[in-house]
């Protein structure tokens, strides 16, 4: 209606100024798109050069920037991926003119810690949040409304305050530096907004829905695991992906509960920081290595884009 | 369980008792085998020296089959009480896990980090408030501080100015998907990674050298000397803010869009028919219609960079002037080792986020979803 009210006025206007509108906002529209399109590259291109470098070899990493790699694609190569993922040794010539053999890194071995500790620290706190959105949503018991404020109130509360007491806890019983350790902790600071969240898909699910499968004489355990969780797909995938982000990219839970093991069950995120510290130049190696640390959330946002955006906006709240 | 009236008549008073019997040592037996199997991998993926393939295998299949399979038996001892009993204790298989954690790994936390600030560096002697004077008065503290409210105001301005102004003019073009999904994809990024990829963009070599980071290749371009970018005080700080600008804008840019695309389309024809200009349509119909998603998304990033410890820590360690809260607290923790200091540090942080969690609460009572 609006287009067609002012494509009426253009006309009582005359056929000259119509053109000079039109014209002035297909300008507009091109200023608008430059000014856009260089963001888009300002903004890509930290991306891009830490991407190029990590195909480069080391002496050219240190002997001319990376933009100038297109002059001659032969000489990208994957050397530095194999020494950052096995271990393959590497040479180079040093400041005195000696050559020197280095070892490459073990980021394999990293890249399998980060996927244990990530997949049960994604899984565990949906499936106890899930249950506990149930409870709240569907069944009856005293302090119900209480317990639920509390976990409203818990929602951005900073997880510093629970490092040092949860610390002295796991190493009074043995937990610290353990798989099952570092999961509670995640579990833990993850359960409040996901309660939160699935509580308030679950509550909406119709209640003849549920009357139904109660008719027919399933529990609520039954109920719950038939109906409910095929239900709540669609939410339980948006929080998963949030968490898996986080867990993936945490480094601070990382390194206070699993410094107690020592190298050998460092996650990505700690390994590439000791990276950066021992091996402040090797740029070969710190990009790749980088790289390797980026692989798996990058190809979850490239797949799954739309519930990557959905799961990130509605985990944003994280405490 | 139903049982055969029939069948029950026919077995004598010892049969019964022997059943019954059987049934309970039955039912304890299975929580007991699934404890032990459960403790066994506890155990194997402590001490274990297997590939490491197999122990990620093991982990996940004993992690996520442990807490499933505890539920499981729960559930199966709950339907072995009478009817009652189990109406009772049902809602607690439900939520009582989740309350056990959140009790131990937030409420709990946070009045033992309080009691924990009052106390010396290995928490026996009662200090009183010495924790908090030292965290109100010492230097580095004190640099903390004025570095943390730099990172609340220009990490989230920027934030918030930089994705509204890109989600403006991503709506006016026609690649706006593909503009929108390379601001945005940074967020998935860690903060360590893009620790890796800033300090390759910031990285310095002394005058006369190729410069291999890209700003220093562009000032080096233009005459000037090359600068050594995260030891310049006090801009080191803004340098740091800058990636989490980069970081975090596609997260702003995302919800502010979604906001201005329910501005109704009448409503910005009728502005232009009037001669609006396109800044004063922003200005003046945009902006004051998205203002509480500007509100929510400041926040958000807010409470984020109250909350900023990895990239600071990757980037310099704090050093060079750079220290926010987060790392001080790190830093007292483990490398110091002062448990009075780092609560006392925890609990400010928390005071700083109450105003949101009153928020929360006042939100969520109007609600009424109970």
């Amino acid at each position: 209606m609006a287009d067609a009210a002012a494509v009426t006025l253009h006309k009582a206007a005359g056929p000259g100024k119509k053109k000079s509108y039109a014209s002035a906002r297909k300008r507009q529209k091109i200023v608008i798109s430059i000014i856009l399109l260089v963001i888009c590259i300002v903004w890509t291109l930290p991306t891009i050069g830490v991407l190029i470098t990590s195909f480069r070899d080391r002496d050219e990493v240190s002997r001319s920037g990376w933009w100038t790699a297109g002059s001659d694609l032969s000489a990208l190569t994957f050397e530095n991926y194999k020494q950052v993922l096995g271990g393959k040794p590497f040479k180079y010539t040093n400041a005195s003119g000696d050559v020197v053999t280095e070892r490459g890194d073990n980021m394999m071995g990293a890249f399998l810690n980060s996927l244990t500790v990530t997949v049960p620290s994604v899984i565990i706190p949906i499936l106890i949040a899930a249950f506990a959105a149930y409870g709240f949503a569907w069944l009856d018991f005293p302090g119900r409304k209480v317990l639920f404020v509390a976990i409203v109130a818990i929602l951005v509360v900073p997880l510093q305050i629970a490092l040092i007491p949860i610390l002295r806890d796991y190493q009074r019983i043995g937990l610290n530096g353990t798989f099952l350790g570092i999961w509670m902790a995640h579990t833990g600071f993850g359960l409040p907004l996901a309660t939160y969240l699935l509580f308030n898909y679950i509550s909406t699910i119709p209640r003849s829905t549920l009357e139904s499968a109660f008719i027919d004489g399933a529990s609520h355990f039954t109920t719950f695991v038939r109906l409910v969780l095929p239900l709540s797909v669609p939410a339980l995938a948006s929080f998963a992906i949030f968490q898996f982000i986080w867990v993936w990219n945490d480094l601070l839970v990382a390194l206070v509960f699993m410094s107690g093991s020592g190298e050998k069950y460092q996650v990505m995120t700690q390994r590439l920081l000791n990276m950066i510290g021992t091996r402040g130049q090797d740029w070969h190696l710190l990009t790749a290595g980088a790289f390797i640390s980026l692989i798996l959330p990058l190809i979850t946002f490239f797949s799954l884009q739309r519930y990557f955006v959905r799961g990130l906006m509605a985990g944003s709240v994280k405490g | 369980m139903p049982e055969n009236p029939l069948i029950k008549d026919q077995l004598s008073p010892v049969q019964q008792a022997m059943m019954g019997v059987l049934r309970a040592a039955v039912a304890l037996f299975i929580p007991l085998a699934t404890f032990a199997g459960l403790y066994g991998g506890f155990i194997f993926l402590r001490d274990s020296g297997a590939p490491q393939l197999i122990i990620t295998a093991v982990a996940i299949v004993w992690g996520v089959g442990g807490v499933a399979a505890l539920y499981l038996v729960v559930n199966y001892l709950i339907q072995k009480l009478p009817s009652a009993w189990e109406k009772r204790l049902t809602p607690f298989l439900f939520v009582g896990p989740a309350i056990a954690i959140l009790t131990w790994y937030l409420f709990l936390p946070t009045f033992r980090s309080l009691y924990l600030s009052f106390f010396d560096k290995f928490s026996r002697a009662f200090v009183g408030l010495e924790n908090y004077a030292y965290v109100f008065t010492d230097r580095t503290m004190l640099t903390a501080f004025v570095n943390n409210v730099y990172w609340l105001v220009f990490g989230t301005g920027f934030c918030v100015v930089f994705g509204l102004l890109i989600a403006l003019l991503a709506d006016r073009v026609s690649f706006e998907k593909t503009a929108k999904s390379l601001i945005f994809l940074p967020m998935a990024i860690s903060f360590v990674g893009a620790g890796v990829i800033w300090k390759f963009m910031y990285a310095f070599r002394p005058e006369g050298t190729a410069q291999i980071g890209l700003l220093n290749a562009l000032v080096t371009m233009f005459g000037s000397d090359p600068v050594n970018w995260l030891t310049l005080r006090p801009w080191n700080t803004f340098f740091l803010i800058a990636i989490l600008v980069w970081l975090q804008t596609g997260f702003a840019m995302v919800i502010l869009s979604a906001a201005i695309k329910q501005v109704p389309a009448a409503l910005l024809e009728a502005a232009r028919i009037d001669g609006a200009k396109e800044l004063r349509i922003v200005f003046q119909i945009i902006i004051p219609y998205i203002k509480s998603t500007i509100v929510t998304v400041s926040t958000t990033i807010l409470l984020l960079t109250l909350k900023v410890f990895d990239i600071v820590f990757a980037m310099t360690n704090g050093l060079f002037g750079t220290e926010v809260l987060a790392s001080q607290q790190y830093k007292q923790m483990f490398k110091f080792l002062h448990y009075g200091r780092g609560s006392a540090i925890s609990i400010v942080i928390l005071i700083a986020v109450t105003p949101v969690i009153w928020y929360n609460l006042r939100q969520f009572g109007k609600r009424e979803v109970f």
